[in-house]
């Protein structure tokens, strides 16, 4: 591999030299920084929960706050194994990681207490027991997975994997309908899952292995045209391939955003691999077209489309399957205002679920704009810390999933907030780390957990390459 | 692939700038026009948050808002719906207050300028802002007693005290429980509601104040004002008295209530025509006088205006351009003549009231949460509708109409009541609309009283102000008396 850093390096080596030194420091300050910055998240999560509960309930209840409390436990837990085995790992996503999980389990005990649900039946709980289970997932991920570049080697079987979980509830007496979209599998009537959330894990590391295959083929060959070089018919199949995936999501499954998100995805990390703008141009151009063609013939694309555009309209609203969501959401995020209700004090439970697709906008009413720009900071940041491995690593397999893996959080991110603040059609997905939901919490912390076991495998290499 | 990364990085950037964009215009820019969106229950909900003031009668609640544990944190409550449904109306869950609950809605819901200040405290220490409290001029004495002596009746009572204008009773049949209109269920609220829409018998409408009826001989009280203030006419003026009167241009002809003549002799005086409540010497009496002379001291009486008590009344008529023969009607408060309960109360009392007409008025103050007073309501003074001496010689008119004439059923041993009685036609074979409007004592008015009758009190067109109204009037003025 050709890393591009290296020039750069090379040249500014004067003072890059005294750096290397001050190194057999650095783990240790690194470590120091997650363990004050974790402590700050745990506290503000502790204060979270009780601020809802003051609001809501006007006294302390201990059962959540211990709970919590476990939580907390278990990402210090992670926090040690990081010490031990990925020393040099970034020490921004795991504090970043746990304050939006603590929030999003604060609003949506905040939900349950409004539906005065309690036990197994609060959606808290479940999501709390869910966020062990992920953080566990997680842990074991940064112990299993020593070097990423492992994954390199299973690049078609996580393609084969991806493809079958994104296809699995499709599956006759697997898979479940939830509001429209057979997104879900379940056994019984217990244990819903979303595997296309796992999917998009197993997707990136596809994606990033088979580019780095084949991205020669990809960018060199082709014929000019406009000043741009297009590719060669039969280097089309990757993408054509990745496109009818999408389609046949929005057809089949009934969900518009999740195939947004791959098609989205996969474009990105083409573009990075190849370097070729004529690769996002004939993407979106297919995208789009079949978008359009879907909001044509497919009912329910078509009334996300009327929803976005006429969204206060009396006739709109009041129809089935109609913006009525998207304005009660547009009702609380209103009635927050710049600074919110106050944690508890909104009527956030007015919003059908408000504790999944629409916690952005429970969160914005009792949180308010300052709140939701705090969120969406840290959403910033934690992307901006995996695009700096994607900066600084120097094996293409791990830029490209380094900055797979942490697109695939920003493009979410954008398509569910987006949605629900009229930017884009709305759609159904999770906001990661915050809204109800094990699946998507396992996928995301094992997304941190990657980009943990990326950031330190960066530092950890030497930086000059001859 | 730095550089493509980097491009990346802008993209990303931008995305997220533009959620900071929408979030932005959502939550800052249009706000408001959101929040007043007609749609958002949340700021419903909000207004139910605030504790509302509740509505006092001689300091004890008749509607209160009480915790609960639901969106909407409290739920008014009525004490004795029924009894106080025209007074106090009812806030219900989706849709607009009625009665006070409407009139005084700002001050209820801690909204009126008078407590801006209290707003800003609750902003700032963030205490749920409080409604003031509204202490009505109801007497429970008489609206419990005006309730019971209308017993079934389709109709209404309202109780007045001459000399301030304060109603001391108003109320009407049927009525309906004000609580079941409040309760938190937006489809049983909607039900209710429009099954007492739907209910023949009409039992939201306030009969005190928003019922208009042909007053009949009650209006004589005002025909007899406009003559003796115009000094044309005394009590001892002498009209013809036929037995049946030709109303002039038209084939119609006039009689007395009980047929024949008025009284005996060739002549009758005002003072016999109005203690027998005669018809054709009014419409005599009438048409010398024209309807314009009938029409100023009718509005001077409160006729053609709308006002509040603030409750909105409806306006009474005393219609423009008559001809002859609906002037003399009119002068028995026939033909489109129409008067709300409270409008007959206004004359009675300012006939009691030597002749000033006080504005009517169902507010005593307005109470702040912590006990202060906000407003008090002095006693107004609205028009000199006639001279004390016309007044004086109209009270003794129907001191002896009540003793000895028409209004009979209203005497009441040891008090001397003045009192008219009214038996009005409505369409051909439609019953009767029946009255009573009066004081006592007549020497000293404490309280007026006007008795509404409607449907006939169920006698169709047998029944008569006197066997009907007068005793209902007897019974609440000694229950008030006797208090």
């Amino acid at each position: 591999m050709m890393p591009v850093s290296s020039n750069r390096s090379t040249t500014t080596d004067a003072p890059a030299r005294p750096g290397r030194v001050r190194r057999l420091h650095l783990p240790q300050k690194l470590r120091n920084l997650e363990l004050f910055l974790l402590l700050i998240a745990c506290g503000i999560n502790a204060a979270t929960v009780v601020l809802v509960q003051l609001g809501a309930l006007g006294r302390i209840d201990t059962t959540l706050v211990l709970l919590g409390a476990g939580l907390s436990v278990l990402v210090l837990g992670m926090h040690v194994v990081l010490r031990a085995v990925a020393r040099e790992a970034d020490p921004f996503i795991l504090p970043i990681a746990t304050l939006l999980n603590g929030l999003g389990i604060a609003m949506i005990y905040r939900i349950d207490l409004a539906n005065k649900e309690s036990g197994w039946a609060s959606a808290a709980v479940r999501q709390t027991v869910w966020s062990a289970l992920a953080i566990a997932c997680a842990i074991a991920v940064v112990l299993i997975i020593r070097n990423h570049r492992v994954l390199f080697r299973y690049t078609y079987i996580a393609g084969f994997v991806g493809v079958a979980l994104l296809l699995l509830p499709l599956v006759p007496g697997l898979g479940r309908e939830v509001s429209g979209a057979r997104v879900w599998i379940g056994v019984g009537s217990f244990a819903t899952f979303q595997p296309g959330e796992i999917a998009k894990i197993a997707l990136a590391v596809f994606f990033a292995g088979y580019l780095v295959r084949n991205r020669d083929s990809l960018s060199m060959v082709g014929k000019k045209f406009l000043g741009m070089r297009f590719p060669r018919l039969r280097d089309l199949g990757p993408i054509l391939v990745v496109w009818a995936l999408s389609m046949s999501v929005i057809i089949f499954q009934r969900d518009l955003g999740t195939a947004l998100l791959y098609f989205g995805l996969f474009l990105v990390m083409l573009y990075v691999a190849t370097g070729r703008l004529s690769w996002v141009l004939l993407g979106m151009s297919l995208f789009l077209g079949g978008a359009l063609i879907a909001s044509q013939t497919l009912d329910y694309v078509n009334g996300r489309f009327t929803n976005w555009l006429d969204a206060l309209n009396p006739d709109v609203y009041g129809a089935d399957g109609g913006s009525y969501q998207l304005v009660q959401g547009l009702f609380g995020l209103a009635k927050g205002g710049l600074l919110g209700t106050g944690l508890g004090q909104g009527r956030p439970d007015i919003t059908p679920v408000p504790q999944s697709d629409y916690i952005i906008a429970s969160l914005g009413e009792e949180l308010g704009l300052a709140g939701l720009f705090a969120i969406l900071a840290l959403y910033l940041l934690f992307v901006a810390r995996g695009f700096r491995i994607g900066f600084a690593g120097n094996d293409d397999f791990g830029k490209l999933l380094a900055v797979g893996l942490s697109f695939v959080v920003a493009l979410q991110c954008f398509i569910v907030i987006g949605g629900v603040t009229r930017v884009i059609p709305l759609t159904g997905l999770t906001t990661p780390f915050l809204a109800a939901g094990g699946s998507s919490l396992v996928a995301n912390w094992i997304i941190a957990a990657l980009l943990l076991r990326l950031s330190d495998t960066v530092r950890n290499q030497p930086r000059l390459v001859v | 692939m730095n550089r493509e990364l980097k491009r990346v990085s802008i993209v990303v950037l931008l995305m997220f700038l533009a959620l900071l964009g929408s979030t932005t215009v959502i939550q800052v820019f249009q706000a408001d026009s959101l929040s007043a969106d007609a749609r958002n229950t949340r700021t419903l909900y909000d207004s139910y948050a605030v504790e509302r003031g509740a509505i006092l009668v001689a300091g004890e609640p008749i509607a209160q808002s009480m915790p609960v544990d639901d969106d909407y944190k409290f739920q008014r409550t009525y004490s004795n719906g029924p009894l106080y449904a025209p007074v106090t109306g009812f806030i219900p869950l989706n849709g607009a207050p009625t009665g006070l609950e409407h009139a005084m809605n700002a001050e209820l819901s801690g909204t009126s300028n008078a407590q801006f200040f209290e707003k800003v405290n609750g902003l700032i220490t963030g205490k749920n802002p409080k409604g003031a409290s509204v202490e009505v001029t109801i007497d429970p004495v008489a609206q419990q007693a005006a309730w019971d002596a209308l017993g079934n009746l389709t109709g209404s009572v309202v109780v007045t005290e001459p000399k301030t204008g304060r109603i001391l009773a108003m109320v009407s049949k049927p009525s309906y429980d004000t609580n079941l209109l409040t309760v938190h269920d937006n489809q049983q609220v909607a039900d209710t509601y429009q099954s007492l829409l739907n209910d023949d018998s009409d039992p939201l409408i306030n009969r005190g104040i928003n019922a208009l009826n042909p007053p009949g001989s009650v209006f004589k009280l005002v025909v007899v004002t406009a003559a003796l203030e115009s000094g044309k006419f005394t009590p001892e003026s002498a009209f013809p008295n036929p037995g049946t009167f030709q109303l002039p241009g038209s084939s119609a002809v006039v009689i007395n209530s009980g047929g024949g003549t008025c009284g005996g002799g060739d002549t009758v005086t005002i003072a016999t025509a109005l203690r027998l409540s005669c018809n054709i010497p009014m419409a005599e009496l009438g048409l010398q006088l024209g309807d314009k002379a009938i029409r100023d001291t009718a509005e001077k009486f409160g006729f053609n205006s709308d006002y509040t008590v603030p409750l909105d009344v409806s306006q009474s008529v005393y219609p423009t351009d008559l001809d002859d023969a609906q002037t003399a009607l009119s002068a028995f408060g026939q033909t489109d003549v129409r008067a709300t309960n409270l409008q007959m109360a206004m004359v009675s009392g300012t006939i009691a009231n030597g002749g000033m007409a006080m504005a009517p008025n169902l507010v005593e103050k307005v109470i702040a949460p912590d006990l202060s007073p906000l407003q008090v309501f002095e006693p107004k003074t609205m028009k000199r509708v006639m001279s004390a001496e016309t007044a004086a010689t109209i009270t003794q008119m129907m001191v002896n109409g009540v003793q000895d004439g028409a209004a009979s059923n209203a005497r009441i041993d040891g008090v001397k009541v003045a009192g008219k009685t009214g038996t009005a036609e409505n369409a051909e074979d439609e019953p009767y609309t029946l009255w009573f409007t009066g004081f006592a004592p007549a020497e000293d008015p404490k309280y007026a009283i006007t008795v509404l009758v409607e449907d006939g009190g169920g006698l169709g067109q047998t029944g008569y102000g006197n066997l009907v109204a007068a005793p209902i009037a007897k019974q609440v003025l000694e229950a008030v008396l006797n208090k």
